[in-house]
């Protein structure tokens, strides 16, 4: 029997691309899950950054295209200027409606899309940021069944997205750099 | 169960699959407006936020008001479209326009251009003023369509935010531009009215890509932004309409993460600029 699919999302602003760099090394060739990274940037950044991570995993990195159906152990970066939708099928749309929370790409609107489609197969991390976009869609998430996480505030370096997140809601787990390491590598 | 202290519209009030999809029958069954073949996660995303905001407490009640309240139905309309754009967007794209295929237009006698889900007009104006600073606007004409006519009638006046014109005059002088870009506009408190040199050549109408035809022929129909929210067969369709609207050699151009890629229609195209998504109609 085969299983259903499982994604991950990550969502970071200012101080999340670091936590990317040290996360990204450690995963193997046969991670079996697909994974969304959402950072706010600047628009005419994207290739850098695709290219960038590109250099520090062993999976294969894109840039998310509509219509890209997730495959597994595949990691999917948002474009910048477009949100990031997922249909029923798994494939992806790209929405160039209004910011949300300031922000487009939104982490509240790929989290609250990925979990209507994947509900409890889905992982929603939140990194650094100075910004109030994830925490509602890490709250619909988790209604929808999702496992939610953001990084410790503590060490985060900037704490305002990850705090602003556990003062307005519940999150399964409050990860430091280390523990998440662990989580992400130990999914299948 | 623990509920967050604030929520905003992204998170509450859930409509379920089954009951966008008796909406999006509704809308067809009674208005001819068929969103069917519309990317589903886009449209329910925006049907949530309208439920949301508009405070219904049942499905039931929302769907009541969306098939008895003519005025409601043009809201909603407004709402499902996304109608988010600005004067030159991307102004690598304009730079294009007017480097590669405007010159080529000019040897023309005449030029006809349809801009297809101009939403509020932004990137059509933006058009008139290539046109115009390249001399080309006197013997062109530029239609100008979209499924929603509250839109449509923002167009048609040509007044933007004022407090949008600094960000604009940006992109128009990365897009090329040279002159005083205030110079198209008259400004009166907050909004800025465009020149009707400019609106005297645009024909705004309403066109349904989904369901309306062909109306004419073009060297250059200009669509970006719109393909996003449809799904591949109506992609596909809606190419084929461009395909047959545009002459021979004529140009296509879409938004910057638009492709043909992977649709019928490649074949009958080739790239003039990978990067900008423009492509031109080879001869058959």
């Amino acid at each position: 029997m085969t299983s259903l699919p499982k994604l991950l999302v990550i969502g970071g602003s200012a101080g999340s691309l670091e936590v990317l760099l040290q996360l990204l090394p450690v995963l193997d060739t046969n991670w079996p899950l697909s994974m969304i990274i959402v950072i706010h940037r600047k628009s005419d950044s994207d290739s850098l950054l695709t290219e960038l991570l590109a250099t520090r995993t062993k999976l294969p990195v894109k840039e998310a295209e509509e219509k890209d159906v997730l495959m597994p152990g595949v990691i999917y970066i948002t474009p910048s200027d477009y949100h990031l939708l997922i249909e029923p099928d798994y494939s992806l749309t790209l929405d160039d409606s209004e910011k949300v929370n300031y922000s487009r790409p939104s982490i509240d609107v790929t989290f609250t899309s990925a979990a209507e489609v994947f509900g409890d197969r889905l992982y929603c991390i939140l990194l650094s940021g100075a910004n109030t976009d994830g925490a509602d869609g890490l709250a619909t998430a988790r209604e929808l069944g999702a496992f939610t996480a953001v990084q410790d505030p503590e060490e985060a370096e900037v704490s305002f997205m990850p705090r602003h997140a556990l003062n307005s809601t519940i999150v399964d787990r409050v990860l430091t750099i280390q523990e998440m390491i662990t989580f992400v590598k130990s999914l299948k | 169960m623990q509920h967050a202290v604030i929520r905003t519209m992204e998170s509450v009030h859930h409509i379920k699959d089954e009951e966008i999809a008796v909406l999006l029958n509704d809308l067809l069954e009674q208005y001819g407006y068929d969103f069917t073949d519309y990317s589903f996660a886009s449209v329910k995303r925006r049907l949530q936020r309208v439920y949301a905001t508009d405070r219904f407490p049942s499905f039931a009640e929302f769907r009541y008001k969306v098939k008895s309240d003519p005025v409601y139905l043009t809201y909603l309309m407004e709402q499902i479209t996304v109608n988010v754009t600005e004067m030159f967007r991307d102004p690598g794209f304009f730079l294009t326009l007017r480097k590669s295929v405007l010159p080529v237009l000019a040897t023309y006698p005449f030029i006809r251009i349809w801009h297809a889900g101009c939403s509020t007009g932004e990137e059509v104006y933006s058009m008139a003023i290539l046109l115009e600073e390249m001399n080309l606007l006197h013997k062109a004409v530029i239609y100008a369509t979209d499924i929603n006519e509250t839109v449509l009638e923002k167009a048609r006046k040509g007044i933007f935010s004022l407090a949008h014109m600094q960000q604009y005059s940006q992109n128009y002088q990365q897009s090329g531009g040279q002159r005083d870009f205030s110079a198209y506009y008259s400004a009166n408190y907050e909004y800025a009215k465009f020149s009707e040199k400019l609106s005297n050549k645009i024909i705004f109408a309403a066109h349904n890509l989904v369901t309306d035809r062909s109306f004419n022929e073009f060297q250059l129909i200009v669509c970006r932004n719109t393909l996003i929210y449809f799904n591949k067969d109506l992609q596909d369709k809606v190419l084929h309409l461009f395909s047959d609207s545009l002459e021979q050699l004529g140009f296509l151009a879409l938004g910057a993460k638009e492709t043909l890629r992977f649709t019928t229609v490649a074949p009958l195209f080739k790239p003039v600029s990978q990067k900008e998504k423009i492509w031109r109609k080879i001869s058959i």
